[in-house]
């Protein structure tokens, strides 16, 4: 499915002394299949646009009490917004929201503060029995094998784990639990805001393996949010740069961090590769990179080869 | 659920919201008496002007304050048709059985109406124009001298201050975690009242757990702070200023107002 976005804004308490614009007119498209990062300061509107793709957040025209406004005479109304995800217009109020949740997963921030039940598989089957269409049934067995599946993909045994209680697990072993119980239902798109965040060097590395192992077969799109620049220079294919609540900048992270002023000047950090790339550069060596630590070191022992 | 935010407070700087949150207390506290020592239209009116004023300086949008007044508005008609149906006296206009609608009745209700209308704009005038920690701060400084029969006044503050502000932050991870589980399909919408509760355990564990692990780790940062010792001094101070003595001065004058005019004008009718 395809993520279609234009002139989307988003104001939290709207008409109140806490009013906070939190987006403004954003337009972005994320292709089917992409593996797309969201980078950007705290506060500048990542997580407030990642809600609004499965409906947690809604635009104005899709509620049920909504009533178009008439422009006002001699003024020229802003562009009507466009959010569309596969075939599901968000702007609709005829939009079928579970539906779309099901098509969309989202992993929360912290999603390891979400787990409830009492043992791993109740808590990863919760979603799997809640999006159950009317009239659908699954057997045990059935969603024993669809835990069991989920658990594995996230590198945890799931024979092994289903039994546990979610509590006494390890925080890193939590954070896993709570991402397969949003892919269990093998969700088209998945969300992830800030997988990595909280956790240790060797944690993070292993968050962003098993979301290559889930990317493709178990679900055609991720999305990451982020500001570790490193995980997204890794990682994707494509990202797009949050201030302020717009995009500043949406590029695949080769170029996005040839641009390292701009970056710099957004007051985001820069991937150590592009750091060391600049320290090369200012000594009169040009590495041209793709910014992963793979290629960086290939191209620089290249350069040394040559020369030697 | 962001709407709501707790006490009501209304973020403007004005005349008001700079006063002593003691003399905002002991100032709504002698407005609610003045409102009971005045049994004329004069010193009711004099109560309304004054009130009046307090709205004017205080810069909170007139709208904000009569929703105030609609969420005790089903309370003012039943208690005002029940004294007009039962206030017994001369100048019947109506009777049957034993309900009557007397000229007396008519005008006892209207004063009823008045006064509570009065006493719920004076208090949340008193939570729109200060925050809720400085209006514990107030409590906790008025409550002073129950100290001396070792009453804990400071650790009751101390409760009632942590409280207010773990509100706001449980608000905020309920909305949190609701849409969390919303994300795994959750529905608390749609089902009998049954199926609705049984909804809300997937909020509930985590709530209780996340505001479990809260209390333990504020516990855990006090104790490493070492709180508890015996004199503790404060960061904002509470100062009386010429605010304030505008605030009692103005007090004083309705309160000795409204008791002139109930000594020499006289009752209600
Ligand atoms: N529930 C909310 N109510 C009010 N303001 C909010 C809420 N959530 C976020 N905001 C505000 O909206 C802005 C964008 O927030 P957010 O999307 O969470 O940023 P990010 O995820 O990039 O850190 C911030 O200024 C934040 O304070
Ligand atoms: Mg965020």
């Amino acid at each position: 499915m395809r993520i279609q976005c234009e002139h989307l804004s988003y104001t939290y308490n709207a008409g109140s002394p806490f009013a906070v614009n939190a987006l403004r007119d954003v337009s972005l498209t994320i292709e089917e299949g992409e593996f797309f990062g969201i980078l950007g300061h705290t506060g500048s509107g990542k997580s407030t646009f990642v809600q609004h793709l499965n409906g947690l957040l809604r635009l104005p025209s899709s509620l049920k009490k909504y009533k178009p406004k008439k422009p006002k005479k001699g003024e020229t109304p802003p562009p009507a917004p466009v959010l569309r995800v596969g075939d599901y217009d968000l702007t609709d109020k005829k939009t079928d929201f579970r539906a779309l949740r099901k098509k969309v997963g989202m992993v929360f921030q912290y999603p390891e503060y979400q787990l409830f039940a009492e043992t791993v598989e109740k808590d990863v089957a919760f979603g799997l029995k809640n999006f159950l269409q009317k009239g659908e049934k699954l057997s045990e067995e059935e969603i024993k094998s669809a835990v069991s599946d989920a658990l594995s993909i996230v590198g945890l045994d799931g024979r092994e784990m289903a039994v546990r209680s979610p509590f006494d697990l390890s925080g890193g072993q939590k954070r896993r639990v709570a991402i397969a119980g949003v892919i269990v239902t093998k969700p088209e798109i998945l969300i992830l805001d800030e997988p990595a965040a909280g956790l240790d060097p060797l944690g993070k590395r292993e968050v962003m393996e098993l979301l290559h192992n889930i990317h493709g077969d178990w679900c055609k799109t991720v999305l990451i949010v982020s500001h570790d620049m490193d995980e997204i220079a890794e990682n994707c294919t494509r990202a797009a740069v949050f201030s302020e609540g717009t995009v500043a900048m949406c590029a695949p992270p080769a170029e996005l961090f040839k641009n390292a002023e701009a970056l710099l000047s957004l007051g985001l950090d820069i991937p150590l590769t592009a750091k060391l790339v600049l320290a090369l550069k200012e000594r009169g060596i040009d590495v041209d990179c793709d910014y992963t630590t793979e290629d960086f070191i290939a191209k620089v022992l290249a350069l040394k080869g040559g020369r030697a | 659920m962001k709407e709501v935010s707790f006490g009501q407070f209304y973020p403007v700087d004005s005349f008001i919201h700079r006063m002593d949150p003691r003399l905002k207390l002991v100032f709504l506290i002698g407005f609610i008496v003045a409102i009971f020592v005045a049994n004329s239209f004069y010193g009711l009116a004099a109560c309304a002007g004054v009130l009046i004023l307090i709205i004017a300086f205080s810069r909170v949008p007139v709208l904000k304050i009569l929703r105030a007044v609609k969420g005790i508005l089903f309370l003012v008609i039943f208690t005002a048709a029940i004294n007009i149906l039962f206030h017994t006296g001369d100048h019947v206009y109506w009777q049957w059985k034993i309900f009557c609608v007397t000229r007396g009745g008519i005008i006892f209700s209207a004063y009823l109406i008045l006064r509570l209308v009065l006493l719920v704009v004076c208090s949340s005038m008193l939570t729109y124009t200060t925050t809720p920690v400085s209006l514990t701060d107030g409590i906790e400084s008025l409550l002073t001298p129950l100290k001396w029969i070792r009453f804990p006044v400071h650790a009751l503050a101390l409760i009632m201050s942590i409280a207010l502000r773990f509100i706001p932050i449980l608000m905020d991870e309920t909305e949190r975690i609701k849409n969390a589980q919303k994300a795994r399909g959750a529905d608390f919408e749609s089902g009998g009242p049954v199926k609705r509760i049984r909804a809300f355990i997937p909020i509930l564990v985590p709530l209780l757990l996340s505001a479990f692990r809260r209390a333990e780790e504020l516990g855990d940062a006090m104790d490493a702070r070492c709180y508890g010792g015996k004199k503790r001094t404060k960061y904002k101070k509470l100062r009386f200023t010429w605010r304030d003595l505008v605030g009692f001065l103005t007090l004083a004058l309705l309160i000795t107002g409204v008791a002139l005019l109930r000594v020499y004008v006289g009752d209600i009718v």
